[in-house]
């Protein structure tokens, strides 16, 4: 099934200095995104999609450099899929402090002329939603019509609601969560002291030293990656199959679970950034908008106008159904509008990338009742 | 179950919501009730569904559905956050019949709770002829029903008593969908109750 074809990133810079939820200030930044279909007269049928710890703003369609380059949510954005170019004008943005285009650890600390490195501020949801701000200004978009996300890309959502409560009609948080848990919080922390600790890492100015601290990336990736996926799913796809059908008493690769996951964290930390991932990890521990509301999240909720779709997953660890019906809830106790699906899924917390015709035919009919 | 008698049963939960009241609909289907309640009424309604289908419908339909078990109680809902709490057709499938009557109290100030009347002549009659009854208000097979309590008019209110749950109001319609005046655990094929603590 064709998609929304061959897509290429285009490039906003703002000079207008962004002050961070940690203190600092951003001089100026650019923003890297991509768009899918055509924002109407009207300019009411934009939707933003956020993406998670590791995604980008190449949502969907395939780069002319690269055909196999498939956007990371291709399977429900173009002509006739959930997220209809036909009707819709898609936005897909890299976050600031990411490591696709847009302003982060990499790029040139315009004090110094070298890279950020570990003097990148910590950016925070907040953050990147104000960023996000300045790129709907950029495009003319006043109001949203949904903004959307899977996990961080849900929170950010949520966000959405409560930082520009006019600016955003339907808000999609999927496999989201109001705020992280003491355990999520603990995965992260091991995955930065994986990177912290790796001997490459050279405080967070590895570029410098022209190397890279894949070890701790890598490590980082596959604890990750553990948590993503459900027991069951694990169980099927792998069990406890040998790659050699023999086990040779040692410790090289045996099980193909092992496998997978090396080869998982070895295509990861050849593309990623280990300060971006040190700072997404951050932005998501620090997510709580009830923390100012004396942890009430209705009261937190309260001033969100828009209507909610809150998206769960049954085998969902990382982010379980039991955190998105926090969020409905808090939402139902104020009165607002908010619909939950609890989606039967063996792939866990990444369900949400999945191609499931129940989950996608929710999101579907979800969207064909927003109004443009 | 015909369309006729659905109709009825709506109507007279509709006459009970006022504009702008709170309704949570229990078992809400693809969500027709609340449709019609807020659409007619004012209303301002969730639903509580469990099924895939259901839950999909009632999105196509706009209703704030959220997806969740009956049986797992009313837990993450706050106590008294609705004027009425809807059961309509569905007390019949649920095991924990106490829990979900003591729950929807807790919640909403009132109680509104529909339920096929099984001492209803014909299903007497059928009794008597030796086969379990098949009507327009309980429309199963004895071997695919989904529901789990078979009980009249009467046992309900004796478990109302049991509970101290208060009965404000009672209409009781045939199988064509009239009013019963007389009779109803007789005559009265459905049964739609106010309740209140």
């Amino acid at each position: 099934m064709s998609g929304v074809g061959i897509v290429s990133a285009q490039r906003a810079h703002f000079d207008q200095p962004l002050d961070l939820k940690g203190g600092s200030v951003l001089p100026a930044f650019d923003l890297v995104y991509e768009t899918y279909g055509t924002l109407n007269a009207a300019r009411s049928n934009a939707i933003l999609v956020c993406h998670a710890l590791s995604g980008h703003h190449h949502v969907a369609g395939r780069t002319a450099d690269n055909p196999a380059n498939v956007g990371w949510w291709d399977n429900i954005v173009g002509p006739g899929r959930p997220l209809d170019t036909d009707r819709f004008f898609i936005v897909g943005v890299n976050n600031l402090g990411g490591c696709h285009g847009s302003t982060g650890p990499a790029s040139p600390n315009p004090a110094t002329g070298k890279p950020w490195g570990a003097d990148f501020p910590v950016v925070t949801v907040e953050d990147w939603v104000d960023s996000q701000a300045r790129l709907a200004d950029h495009l003319g978009i006043d109001v949203w019509a949904a903004v959307m996300g899977g996990s961080l890309g849900g929170m950010q959502a949520l966000q959405w609601t409560l930082s520009f409560p006019d600016r955003i009609r339907h808000a999609l948080v999927i496999a989201g969560a109001p705020k992280l848990s003491a355990e999520n919080i603990a995965f992260n922390d091991v995955a930065r002291q994986a990177i912290l600790t790796d001997p490459d890492f050279h405080g967070g100015h590895f570029y410098e030293h022209g190397v890279r601290p894949l070890r701790g990336l890598r490590l980082a990736r596959m604890l990750g990656h553990i948590t993503y996926l459900s027991d069951d799913q694990m169980a099927e796809k792998f069990g406890r199959r040998l790659r050699t059908g023999a086990g040779s008493y040692g410790f090289d690769v045996e099980f193909e679970i092992e496998s997978y996951l090396r080869y998982q964290g070895d295509k990861f930390a050849g593309v990623f950034d280990a300060n971006t991932y040190l700072r997404m990890t951050k932005a998501l521990d620090y997510f709580d908008p009830a923390q100012d509301f004396d942890d009430d999240l209705a009261r937190a909720l309260a001033r969100a106008r828009a209507k909610f779709l809150v998206i769960a997953f049954s085998t969902d660890w990382r982010f379980t159904p039991e955190r998105s019906r926090e969020i409905v809830h808090a939402m139902v106790h104020n009165g607002q509008a908010v619909a939950y699906a609890e989606i039967d899924s063996a792939h866990g917390h990444d369900s949400f990338l999945m191609d499931e015709p129940h989950y996608h035919a929710v999101v579907d009919s979800y969207l064909k009742r927003v109004t443009l | 179950m015909s369309q006729p008698l659905e109709r009825v049963d709506f109507d007279l939960i509709a006459s009970w919501v006022q504009p702008g009241e709170r309704v949570l609909d229990l078992g809400c289907g693809d969500g027709s009730l609340l449709k019609r309640l807020i659409e007619e009424r004012g209303a301002r309604g969730y639903g509580v569904e469990l099924e895939d289908t259901e839950v999909l419908a009632a999105i196509r339909n706009g209703i704030n559905v959220i997806q969740g078990d009956l049986e797992q109680g009313l837990s993450g809902f706050d106590d008294q956050t609705f004027n009425h709490v809807v059961l309509s057709r569905t007390l019949q499938t649920v095991r924990h019949t106490e829990r979900i009557l003591g729950e929807m109290l807790r919640v909403g100030r009132e109680a509104v709770v529909s339920f096929p009347n099984f001492a209803y002549w014909k299903n007497r009659m059928a009794i008597m002829a030796g086969r379990m009854p098949v009507s327009e208000d309980l429309p199963y097979e004895w071997f695919d029903t989904p529901n789990l309590r078979f009980f009249t008019l009467l046992d309900f209110e004796a478990l109302c008593a049991r509970m101290n749950l208060v009965i404000r109001e009672r209409q009781v319609l045939d199988d064509a969908g009239r009013l019963v005046t007389e009779e109803p655990n007789f005559l009265g094929s459905l049964a739609v109750y106010r309740l209140g603590r």
